[in-house]
């Protein structure tokens, strides 16, 4: 079937069977290989991504869902250089193998974007559906912390 | 962790999915959040040779306050409960036991409907559904149809839906401002499961003393659980260190909870019955 969508600001048309993942569809057919595929039942939150701004898991709507829709990879987070959450989590050694850390980048994206002024336990429990074997989380939660001062800024310039 | 193959439509209105689901002959199956039907597909636990997305149907996502009570659409998503204000005087209970749903992806796509369609032993909305005695609103090829709580969960994962029939909303009756509640749960990990949990409230009387006492259970049985005998230790009495310590006791007699991977029996009956206790203990207030 045929699913037409906005992909990071662009419109995109894609021919997908009815039972492709939107995160599938994302890597497969769209070539948007930072999305990464955990688990594939909805439990590690590695292909977190944005549909109409809402942090949802890729690997639990099928491609056909977000017809219509604007969808936001990791991809679309950023221009040529890091973007201040990305730079916030290498100063703070917020990755090491780096597989989960998309679906954090957009998962606390979507959270800073709307809450600026989220505290720590806030984060935590936000982050609390993406799984990371490396870090430990407590470099997570510090980058995510520290970059709610860029946030902060553009939404009050919005 | 692929789903096996299905045919897919989104319907522009509810009497066209009811056909296409009538059409279908079991099977066929409803989609709307798909939190938890797209992990069932992906184990391949349902192979649907077809889906019904629910995306373009509308008027189906309201909160609704009256003076009779609560009506949550069915594709009302935990988000939009967590986000409106109202509820937090209008049904606590409700506010705060949603608070326990999964985890912020997954509450950003989850919706009333889905769970309790779903109807898993363990999910907050079924409980609180059937602790709250609210009513279903349901449409199927033979008209509308409206069902308690009590009569709809069925079993593990079993409702009274007939294959060709959706639920439109769900009503929770008017909550008094005065009333007393408690919400506990525990998973082992915030966002999970939980092995067990309660929902209680209850009024006090000119006495001082709980009337309409309801207590009801999640993660002890085949599906949500009314706890009777803990209801009756508490109604007519006040509620103290006697009756909680009573209703406790009560409440860990009359559940015969499963044993699984992740807790026996015992563990699981004596967890429902501290819930409880420090859930009753807060509700004093």
């Amino acid at each position: 079937m045929k699913v037409e969508f906005e992909l990071n600001g662009e419109a995109v048309a894609v021919q997908v069977e009815a039972r492709i993942s939107l995160a599938d569809c994302l890597r497969d057919n769209l070539g948007k290989t930072g999305t990464h595929l955990g688990c594939e039942h909805g439990v590690c939150g590695a292909c977190t991504v944005l549909v109409n701004g809402d942090a949802v898991r890729s690997c639990l709507m099928l491609a056909a869902q977000v017809d219509g829709e604007k969808v936001v990879t990791v991809e679309g987070l950023s221009g040529d250089d890091l973007s201040p959450l990305q730079a916030s989590f290498r100063k703070h050694h917020a990755l090491q193998c780096g597989f989960c850390t998309p679906g954090f980048i957009t998962t606390a994206h979507a959270l800073l974007t709307s809450e600026p002024d989220a505290d720590e336990e806030r984060v935590r429990d936000v982050l609390s559906g993406n799984l990371c074997r490396c870090t430990g989380y407590v470099p997570i939660v510090e980058a995510v912390l520290d970059a709610r001062k860029f946030y902060a800024g553009a939404k009050e310039n919005s | 962790m692929k789903p096996s193959a299905f045919e897919y439509k989104s319907p522009a209105t509810l009497g066209e999915a009811v056909s296409l689901l009538a059409a279908g002959n079991g099977n066929a199956k409803l989609i709307a959040g798909g939190q938890s039907l797209m992990p069932m597909l992906a184990f391949r636990l349902a192979a649907p040779e077809l889906l019904v997305d629910l995306k373009r149907i509308r008027d189906l996502d309201a909160i609704t306050i009256t003076e009779d009570g609560i009506a949550l659409g069915a594709k009302v998503r935990w988000c939009d409960i967590a986000g409106d204000q109202r509820l937090a005087t209008a049904h606590p209970l409700l506010a705060e036991a949603i608070r326990h749903v999964a985890h912020y992806q997954i509450r950003n796509r989850g919706t009333v409907g889905g769970s309790m369609a779903h109807a898993d032993p363990s999910a907050e909305m079924p409980g609180i559904a059937l602790t709250c005695d609210a009513r279903l609103e349901i449409i199927g090829a033979g008209g509308r149809r409206v069902e308690e709580a009590a009569d709809f969960f069925q079993g593990l994962l079993q409702t009274s839906l007939a294959p060709d029939e959706i639920i439109t909303s769900v009503h929770l009756p008017a909550w008094p401002a005065a009333r007393r509640w408690a919400f506990r749960e525990f998973a082992r990990r915030k966002g999970d499961f939980a092995m067990a949990g309660v929902a209680l409230f209850y009024d006090l009387d000119e006495r001082r003393c709980a009337a309409n006492v309801h207590i009801g259970a999640i993660g002890v049985a085949d599906r949500p659980v009314r706890l009777a005998s803990a209801e009756a230790a508490l109604n007519g009495k006040p509620v103290n260190e006697n009756s909680i310590a009573a209703a406790v006791a009560a409440a860990r007699a009359e559940i015969d909870p499963p044993s699984d991977i992740h807790a026996p029996a015992a563990y699981r009956r004596s967890l429902l019955g501290t819930l409880l206790e420090r859930g009753l203990n807060q509700s004093i207030g």
